[in-house]
């Protein structure tokens, strides 16, 4: 059974949090966020969980990463300026291994920029933005629908890959309201328990440690500082380190093919479109409104880890065409796996390509 | 078929809400596709206030209004920034107390805030007049899911009156 809604971005986000079990919410409003923080404020404790308005940003992640550490799946949501102020624990998160989602309804940018606009600006920061090495994963929804169910699956990548997991929506999909299918239950698998015996930071092939969180009656010691299996500060021996940081980079990257996430329209195409979140939406107009064989669409829903392989599903492709939200963030990422010219289509001030952009840019490369 | 419908007055009238209506009306009751949006800037309660939806019989992928094809203008405010350039093949409902302009396009002056504070005795509802004279004047939605749209936004208690503001609304909107 289901119910049908009409509802905003922002408000499925939300729905898809509860519905994946997310029972802590650790937060600090800010536009174009907030309504899931009113949302999660609203609906958590009757739902027998936590909503906690914390005093920053910065206090936010590390509230949710204390939380998953008591075996709850726990969210915040934020933007821009929020984002920025987290990334520090961010990679504690990463280094940690602490599997929590992270959502930023993105804003235009830099700084305060402009609060409440649509922009696709920290692409980049979600992938690069705390110091050192690591991978994450970072989902694009384009849709209502996708802010439910790409929510759910932020929490299941998260609790599988152990990694902090971000929603990457923006103003246009979280403020917009269209209708929604929101089931009675989802399917939810949490982390693998560490088994008896392990070490709690001793991984097998997959490279992703069992998990024992606070409470399951393991001793644990969870520290940033380079660690060895036991947990233990290790912080000298540079094979500690590099054994480590190299798996926390390995589990997310060398399970690229299983992440992937991504649509496929006429592959025998020689122009490529290549996009992720809203612009999707306006290539899709494009499509309909000029049907032709010779136009590709490779369409991410999850764009980091990068599925460099899907853009080899289009081996006639003469140019990949990349309309963005920025000056051009991801198109980097696919000019360095390609041969071809890869064209950006860069659009900043807070609106959405319009088809007619897009056709334009469309006649000058074919 | 493809409609733009958008709405503009006022903050504090109802702008955003009837568009938020009209498109769970179209989405949840009359078996279509719809996507809301709104401008949302820092507008103050007072100051010129923008929602829109876009109505279609097929999934609609570029979500954004381009050229409405129906307006709703509840405030001159809103009729210079958001009703002036509206397209000659548009059709312009504009609530005829508020608004002192006039659009090159087809238009529909509907008495919306007089009604509402007059016959009905509640300013409040002139937006749901105004929603009711655009279902018969437009056929954009069917009166059903409108009817049942307004029931699901409205506050208890209110039922009763946001519906005999909706039913005046559809005969303003059929004499229009």
């Amino acid at each position: 059974m289901s119910r049908t809604e009409f509802m905003q971005g922002n408000a499925a986000c939300a729905e898809g949090a509860l519905a994946a079990g997310c029972r802590f919410f650790g937060g600090y409003p800010i536009t174009p966020s907030t309504e899931i923080a009113e949302t999660m404020a609203r609906r958590l404790p009757k739902a027998g969980g936590v909503f906690i308005s914390m005093e920053d940003e910065i206090a936010s992640i590390a509230a949710v990463i204390g939380a998953a550490w008591t075996g709850a799946r726990a969210m915040t949501a934020t933007s821009g300026p929020g984002f920025s102020l987290m990334m520090e624990n961010i990679g504690y998160a990463a280094m940690t291994e602490t599997p929590c989602v992270i959502v930023n309804i993105q804003r235009g940018g830099p700084s305060t920029g402009q609060p409440t606009r649509a922009a696709q600006g920290d692409m980049l920061q979600c992938r690069f933005g705390s110091h050192g090495d690591y991978s994450t994963i970072a989902i694009t929804p384009n849709s209502v629908q996708e802010m439910f169910d790409l929510t759910v699956k932020a929490f299941d990548l998260a609790d599988r890959f152990r990694v902090p997991t971000f929603l990457m929506s923006d103003e246009i999909v979280g403020h917009m309201r269209e209708r929604v299918t929101i089931p009675d239950a989802v399917d939810i698998q949490r982390p693998r328990p560490l088994a008896e015996g392990s070490l709690p930071f001793a991984a097998g092939e997959d490279k992703i440690p069992g998990f024992a969180p606070f409470g399951s009656g393991r001793a644990v010691h969870v520290t940033g500082l380079t660690h060895d299996e036991r947990g233990y500060p290790d912080t000298t021996d540079p094979e500690a380190h590099d054994k480590l940081v190299r798996r926390l980079v390995a589990k997310v990257e060398s399970a690229r093919r299983d992440i992937a996430d991504y649509e496929i329209v006429n592959p025998g195409a020689e122009t490529v479109f290549v996009t992720y979140g809203p612009p999707s939406r306006t290539v899709e107009q494009v499509m309909r409104d000029h049907p032709d064989d010779s136009i590709g669409h490779l369409r991410l829903r999850i764009v980091w880890p990068f599925p460099e392989f899907a853009l080899k599903e289009f081996p006639n492709a003469k140019v990949f065409l990349m309309p963005e939200l920025n000056m051009g963030q991801v198109v980097r990422e696919v000019q360095r796996h390609v041969d071809q010219p890869v064209v950006s289509i860069p659009k900043i001030g807070g609106e959405l390509h319009t088809p007619a952009e897009l056709v334009r840019v469309l006649e000058a490369h074919r | 078929m493809r409609h733009e419908i958008r709405f503009s007055g006022y903050g504090g009238q109802g702008i955003i809400l009837s568009a938020v209506i009209l498109g769970r009306a179209a989405a949840l009751y009359d078996n279509k596709y719809a996507v809301q949006t709104q401008v949302y800037g820092p507008e103050a309660r007072g100051g010129a206030s923008m929602g829109q939806v876009v109505i279609d019989d097929e999934p609609i992928l570029y979500p954004e209004v381009a050229r409405p094809d129906i307006y709703v203008i509840m405030s001159q405010q809103g009729f210079e920034k958001y009703g002036a350039r509206a397209g000659e093949d548009a059709v312009m409902l504009i609530d005829a107390d508020l608004v002192r302009s006039r659009p090159g396009c087809r238009c529909y002056e509907i008495p919306a805030t007089s009604e509402a504070k007059g016959a009905l005795g509640r300013e409040i509802v002139a937006n749901i007049v105004m929603i009711g004279a655009l279902v018969t004047a437009t056929g954009v939605v069917s009166r059903e899911a409108i009817e049942r749209a307004v029931l699901d936004s409205v506050p208890k208690g209110t039922e009763e009156l946001n519906l005999k503001a909706l039913k005046r609304g559809f005969e303003l909107g059929e004499r229009a």
